[in-house]
């Protein structure tokens, strides 16, 4: 039997869940014997290759390319898991949600005390993703079947739970898994 | 006060308690833990954070301010009220602004406790991401209403215990906050650190300065023991 799929991506986010992640320490080598990676910066593959069993999004969306990386993985993913507090509630970044748009380009590429960019211009180009009004978690955007939190999440809270629904087990952690810190 | 003990059952378990008490106080004599958030041994109980809801004959009541009947049954541990209880924990955390990642409180926060406690991973709400102000003026103490949960342990305890009246409510509904009896901040007040008001907060929304991260992760509060189990005196698992 083929192995299942997973995918990881890191949307609004500081890649601190995938190094949670990588910190599973030897247990990686098992979970390569139990799942195959897909799209993911782990292996570094840029397309979802076919269905995957389960998505790890790490960070929430504060620009347009997010949502539309969000959906394609909710399209390509059998379970969508939110790992880690800024997919869960926009964490940090979220902390821009009750200042005005403008005021934070302002703050970043005119007024703040390390700019120097004498005709104030504030990048626009086609490449660059449009900024959401707000960062949004992932579970505004779309369905969220699984919620691990933590900044980030202990290694033992994501070894536990791919381990129980590779095998069809419920996700019931202990309460030293669930941490929000 | 009378002789009297009055005997009532919570979760098929007989407890004993003495007349005029509350069942929060008889359940924590007799090691029983009912969840509470508002709630705070020494100031009047007033039932406002609905967290200590109990069924009792049918009916649902706060623990912390519906006295003790004889012969009455009381439900807590049941997973309806398990689930109201975590509804309202969900309500608190998407109301407010509550970034555990970067709280000075995270770890000994009764907010996050009873979360952890009742097994929550997510917040079921759509978050509101109120906009709040924070009082830093200050020289010893900040207020940050992002965290506040609108509990009024200050406030009472301000009164009550310190004598002062710093800390009142203003505004109503969603509009209610906190705010300070002076004409505009926090240093305008008699406050003091030592102030029982100052040390009372069960998040982190009222905090002395340079204490932030002060005890390692780890050897917190909440680290490896759920909230309440000081209270509990059996050793039953929590789920």
């Amino acid at each position: 039997m083929e192995k299942p799929k997973i995918a990881t991506a890191s949307l609004a986010g500081c890649f601190g869940c995938h190094m949670s992640l990588l910190d599973i320490d030897d247990r990686i080598l098992k979970l390569f014997e139990l799942v195959q990676f897909d799209k993911s910066p782990i292996d570094d593959i840029k397309k979802f290759t076919g269905q995957c069993a389960i998505g790890l999004i790490e960070g929430g969306c504060c620009n347009e390319e997010n949502v539309h990386n969000l959906q394609n993985f909710r399209k390509h993913c059998g379970i969508l898991i939110s790992v880690g507090d800024c997919a869960i509630n926009g964490g940090i970044p979220a902390m821009r949600n009750n200042i005005p748009l403008k005021e934070c380009f302002d703050e970043a590429y005119r007024d703040g005390p390390s700019v120097y960019n004498p005709e104030g211009i504030i990048p626009n180009d086609k490449e660059i993703p449009l900024l959401l009004d707000k960062v949004y978690p992932c579970h505004h955007v779309v369905k969220v079947d699984y919620y691990l939190p933590g900044c980030p999440p202990p290694a033992d809270t994501l070894w536990e739970a791919l381990v129980a629904l590779l095998s069809n087990k419920p996700l019931d952690l202990p309460y030293e898994l669930i941490k929000y810190d | 006060m009378s002789e009297k003990t009055i005997t009532f059952t919570i979760d098929g378990v007989e407890v004993k308690g003495a007349p005029g008490q509350t069942i929060l106080d008889a359940a924590d004599a007799a090691g029983i833990y009912i969840p509470r958030l508002c709630h705070f041994k020494g100031l009047n109980p007033h039932g406002s954070c609905r967290v200590c809801t109990v069924i009792v004959n049918g009916r649902p009541q706060a623990a912390c301010t519906q006295p003790i009947a004889e012969g009455t049954t009381v439900e807590n541990d049941t997973e309806d009220i398990k689930k109201h209880r975590s509804n309202i924990v969900d309500m608190m955390f998407v109301e407010g602004n509550h970034f555990c990642m970067f709280c000075e409180k995270s770890g000994n926060c009764e907010l996050q406790a009873l979360a952890y406690r009742l097994g929550i991973c997510a917040p079921k709400y759509p978050f509101q991401f109120p906009d709040c102000t924070l009082d830093a003026s200050h020289p010893d103490i900040f207020i940050d209403r992002n965290r506040c949960i609108l509990c009024g342990r200050c406030v009472q305890a301000s009164k009550d215990l310190d004598g002062k009246c710093v800390f009142e409510f203003v505004g109503r509904g969603a509009e209610k906050k906190i705010a300070v009896n002076a004409e505009a901040k926090l240093s305008d007040t008699n406050v003091d650190v030592t102030d029982r008001a100052v040390n009372i907060c069960p998040v982190g929304a009222i905090l002395k300065k340079r204490e932030g991260f002060k005890i390692p992760i780890g050897e917190r509060m909440y680290d490896a023991q759920p909230i309440g189990s000081d209270i509990e005196s059996d050793t039953k698992s929590i789920k």
